[in-house]
């Protein structure tokens, strides 16, 4: 494996090998020195366009724990500023030797387009409403972990919100059904993208028809800066009708489950404090993050399954 | 890496009776050494020293019977120090479910070979705390050292072949002699 850009370019063996190794990932972050020298002399670096919290944090103690070495591009105070290009920026960061660019970009399909800049190894942390394929990893890891189910045929998962707008979405989508789930996406019409015909979902508008039927409740952040755009008349009716409320809670299954990427709205599409659901996953989905991205960095950088198959 | 031992070609190096004999010869060995089992710890390497790791704690806690000797696991493959220079294929998952911090930790492999397994268990035991001793054990022997790593308790000395396959199982240990594949 030589770059992770989307989930249907991992394909489901890749998928089940990248869940298999986090749980050797897992057990070193279990023990009371959490570190190994596998990627000893290798270098990542993480060139973030957008906003991000737990993504570029976890990369990077990730990469730490593998004990390799970290470089962060911190595009307010770089020379993109000057005027330097993408292009250009890459091939500056390749020339100090780098193995793998963690990338995130607000343009869908710039992690291809890098890969065709630079020998390095590409990781998409994000691009635009397309993929963010590590973030599925942890979601699948987090449901097998808690479900301790191999695959996930006959499980039905619903995913409410901001479809649209949310590649966190899209990659799920794709990695939920490889595993078998079956997955119904709940979104008023203006937050679905315009054509999903060729997509593996059922799609709902009434978020209380499919609760009681969901093992597992996928809340996704109302990106706010939407509503400008009109696409939600207003925030209270949009967490009246897709919000995850008490009573809602109520109306789920006893050994449902609740999970939401980050960062959280609250008092939007979380009306409540997810403490209170009795089976949120939230906080295990950001502690796998780091065991996940741990895997990632592995099999791209330490594995050699790289070896013999490019010249 | 170690393939089956049932091609017509591998001869039979010990029995499963001998290997058996060995267990229980290094589990006396092992109290003896340490008088008794105070602290003492053992620590199977991934994969063939864990079934032999068991076999050595039951041993010692046949013949002791006071405590329990505590048995972990320790898969080395993200330590080791040819890593990107082949591939690698992880073991089972690493379980050490006890503080090592003051104890006698007891590895035990299947088979030492150049010593670098080893070398790595060592450095991925202090992940775990910090041994007061560190002792190795093996099965077999069978030279060709790359580093200065020397077993306490050895099952058996067997010289090889450098291309020679050794498999260990609790049915005997098979040598495949080297073949050269030009010849």
């Amino acid at each position: 494996m030589k770059h992770l850009r989307s989930i249907d370019e991992l394909g489901l063996d890749g998928l089940n090998k990248l869940l298999q190794l986090t749980d050797h990932m897992a057990e070193i972050n279990q023990r009371p020195v959490p570190k190994v020298p596998a990627l000893r002399g290798r270098t990542v670096a993480s060139l973030f366009f957008e906003d991000s919290t737990r993504t570029r944090l976890s990369f990077e103690t990730a990469a730490k724990r593998l004990s390799a070495d970290t470089m962060t591009f911190n595009v307010s105070t770089s020379s993109v500023n000057k005027g330097e290009s993408l292009r250009d920026t890459v091939a500056t960061i390749t020339d100090m030797g780098v193995d793998a660019f963690v990338v995130r970009h607000k343009s869908v399909g710039i992690p291809w387009q890098i890969s065709a800049w630079t020998t390095a190894s590409i990781i998409n942390a994000g691009d635009g409403a397309h993929q963010h394929p590590t973030q599925a990893l942890v979601d699948c890891y987090t449901i097998r972990e808690a479900t301790h189910a191999q695959n996930f045929a006959g499980m039905k998962v619903t995913i409410v919100g901001d479809i649209k707008h949310s590649r966190v979405a899209r990659s799920n989508i794709q990695a939920f059904s490889m595993l078998g789930a079956k997955v119904t996406l709940v979104a008023p019409p203006t937050l679905l993208p315009p054509d999903i015909s060729h997509w593996p979902v059922d799609v709902s508008h009434d978020l209380d028809e499919v609760l009681a039927e969901s093992d597992v409740l996928y809340m996704l952040r109302l990106q706010s800066e939407r509503m400008a755009q009109g696409h939600v008349p207003t925030l209270r009716e949009y967490s009246e009708q897709y919000g995850l409320t008490q009573k809602r809670v109520m109306g789920l299954r006893s050994n449902a489950i609740v999970m939401h990427p980050g960062p959280m709205n609250r008092g939007v599409e979380m009306q409540i404090d997810p403490s209170d659901v009795k089976n949120s996953l939230i906080h295990r989905q950001v502690a796998n993050g780091v065991s996940v991205r741990m895997a990632v960095l592995f099999e791209l950088l330490g594995s050699g399954s790289n070896l013999g198959g490019q010249a | 890496m170690r393939k089956s031992a049932n091609e017509v070609s591998s001869r039979e190096a010990m029995t499963a009776a001998d290997v058996r004999r060995a267990i229980v010869r290094i589990a006396h060995e092992i109290i003896e050494r340490n008088h008794g089992v105070d602290g003492l710890a053992i620590v199977g390497l991934q994969r063939g020293g864990t079934w032999i790791a068991e076999e050595i704690a039951a041993q010692i806690n046949q013949i002791e019977k006071s405590v329990a000797v505590p048995v972990g696991a320790l898969d080395v493959s993200l330590h080791r120090d040819d890593i990107g220079l082949r591939p690698v294929s992880l073991g089972a998952i690493s379980s050490i479910p006890f503080d090592l911090s003051g104890a006698t930790v007891v590895v035990v492999d299947d088979v030492l070979f150049t010593g670098r397994t080893v070398r790595a268990a060592m450095e991925g035991l202090n992940n775990y705390g910090r041994p007061r001793a560190v002792q190795l054990a093996v099965l077999i022997d069978r030279g060709h050292r790359e580093l200065p790593i020397r077993p306490d308790f050895v099952g058996k000395n067997l010289p090889t072949h450098r291309g020679d396959e050794v498999s260990v199982t609790s049915q005997g240990v098979f040598v495949t002699p080297f073949v050269d594949a030009k010849s």
